[in-house]
């Protein structure tokens, strides 16, 4: 395909739990600006890997990562990277929505505030930014003082991209992101992603394989913490190399 | 066969909320009471006098004016002693101690703080305050009610704070927060109404406390505000002058329990109001 920039590339990657050795040995590119699924059964690793993008394991003492994981060339795996400065580079989305206990607009600041200072009209401006890329500001824009907790589940899911983006990140990271909505929330939030692949480089995972198939450009199915196969959505679903992989998609298996 | 299963099961089902229902009753039947007598007694005495007069000498008028503030001044200042020391160890429980050496350890120690007798704590405190300064003194029972506040706002801001649900944590640290961030931005205030209400029990808890004031405050006929002295307040009154073969002593006591008991059933309500209505939200 033209026009593809690697945003980022995993390259002889392994992911200890303590002892337990949850991914091995993955090597995978990541596309500027396109959307890539992470699928495969349960415990499978790809949300381990997903958390690896950001460091999201640092949090937890005993999981250790081995490898590189270079993001616009540096390995972000090195000691010296600044876990927070990465953090605002590669925002994260999680499966249950995670709004904080505050208003709307304070949510959305809260992010901004750990990186830039904004005067009170920027952030306004930063604000309506936001939750116009996420698709709820028609729906939130009168009561942004409102709590948070107040939105519906979806409404909540949007407002948790918004968040994300507010701070401006290259990449967006979505943790099965909508399977506790319901379908016409996950079709909003598929629509979203669509749009929003225009600035923003997309990792998802998902146990929904339409869903892979729907919105991604890239597809990659990991099995036992290897990468099977990873490619173009169309080629892994319809013609998949792999016959594991096949197996999986066409429900022999998983 | 099934019928016969299904009216034996009936039964039991019977028997055990019978039982359940006459162990509440047995529980509320004091309760009330207590209530009814402490209304009945201390409405009774109720006036503005108490609100006006020192505490008397046996056989003259008087009120109660230098005990009320007295337990004011050691029950806001012990509160305001121990809820921040309480907060913050909770929160290192909570958020740093968890699988830590020190943290079971404090944690260990804290449960036994939180059921130690408060007479523990009152003659704790008088060997090494008291007894040291040579005399008693508001301060001291300033120090003792602080150490009973201290193990409630911990145990309740450190059960609060793992309510938290995890991925809350994550989604803050997600978006590049430092940790003290996530810890006051966002745990903290999403357990701000439960730490609350812990810190409303606590109050609750040392307004009756009598024995650990015995020891330190002790007890002032006179009106004082000066907390390097002995002070007056109303626990060690009640046990004063319930004691004493004097009527218009007894009365005042009688009054004193009135006013404690109003005071802690208000707190209780404000604390379980307090904490429904955040639930909500």
């Amino acid at each position: 395909m033209p026009g593809l920039t690697t945003q980022i590339s995993i390259r002889n990657f392994d992911f200890y739990y303590g002892k337990y050795h949850a991914l091995k040995n993955v090597n995978l590119d990541v596309y500027g600006r396109k959307i890539t699924s992470f699928i495969g059964p349960s415990g499978c690793g790809k949300s381990t890997l997903l958390r690896t993008l950001n460091r999201m394991y640092d949090l937890y003492p005993d999981q250790r990562a081995v490898g590189e994981i270079l993001l616009d060339g540096r390995n972000i795996l090195d000691r010296n990277v600044s876990v927070n400065e990465l953090r605002a580079k590669v925002g994260m989305v999680f499966q249950k929505p995670t709004p904080f206990p505050m208003s709307i607009y304070e949510n959305i600041a809260f992010g901004v505030r750990l990186h830039e200072r904004l005067s009170r009209v920027e952030m306004d401006d930063r604000v309506e930014w936001a939750l116009r890329k996420a698709a709820l500001w028609e729906e939130a824009k009168d009561k942004l003082q409102n709590s948070g907790m107040s939105l519906s589940g979806g409404q909540q899911q949007r407002l948790c991209i918004a968040r994300g983006i507010a701070v401006k990140p290259e990449v967006l990271l979505l943790d099965e992101p909508t399977s506790a909505l319901d379908p016409i929330s996950t079709m909003r939030i598929e629509e979203l992603l669509n749009e929003l692949k225009e600035d923003f480089t997309i990792v998802m995972v998902t146990h929904n394989m339409q869903q892979a198939a729907r919105v991604s450009d890239f597809t990659a199915y990991m099995y036992l913490g290897e990468l099977i196969e990873f490619g173009v959505t169309d080629e892994v679903f319809v013609k998949p190399k792999m016959k594991a992989t096949e197996d999986y998609i066409t429900g022999r298996f998983g | 066969m099934a019928t016969k299963l299904s009216i034996w099961r009936k039964i039991k089902n019977r028997i055990a909320m019978t039982m359940a229902f006459l162990a509440m009753a047995f529980g509320l039947f004091w309760l009330f009471w207590i209530l009814i007598t402490t209304l009945d007694l201390g409405i009774a005495s109720l006036s503005l006098k108490l609100f006006t007069q020192m505490t008397p000498p046996p056989g003259s008028e008087g009120g109660l004016l230098n005990a009320i503030v007295g337990s004011l001044l050691l029950v806001s200042l012990g509160t305001l002693l121990g809820t921040p020391i309480g907060i913050l160890a909770g929160i290192y429980l909570a958020e740093y101690g968890k699988h830590t050496w020190l943290g079971r350890v404090t944690q260990f120690l804290n449960d036994i703080l939180l059921s130690a007798p408060s007479i523990v704590i009152g003659l704790f405190v008088y060997a090494i305050y008291v007894a040291q300064a040579g005399h008693f003194s508001g301060y001291s029972g300033v120090v003792a009610l602080a150490m009973l506040v201290i193990p409630v706002v911990i145990r309740a801001t450190e059960n609060m704070l793992l309510l938290v649900p995890n991925p809350m944590r994550e989604a803050a640290f997600a978006l590049g927060a430092p940790k003290w961030k996530v810890i006051v931005k966002v745990t903290l205030r999403a357990s701000a109404a439960g730490i609350l209400t812990g810190v409303l029990l606590a109050i609750a808890r040392i307004s009756g406390e009598t024995a650990p004031l015995l020891f330190t405050a002790l007890s002032n006929q006179f009106w004082t505000l000066n907390m390097n002295g002995p002070i007056a307040n109303l626990p060690v009154t009640i046990f004063k002058f319930a004691m004493s073969p004097y009527q218009d002593w007894q009365q005042l006591a009688w009054s004193a329990v009135f006013l404690i008991t109003m005071g802690v059933l208000t707190l209780n309500i404000i604390a379980r109001v307090m904490f429904r209505s955040s639930k909500h939200t």
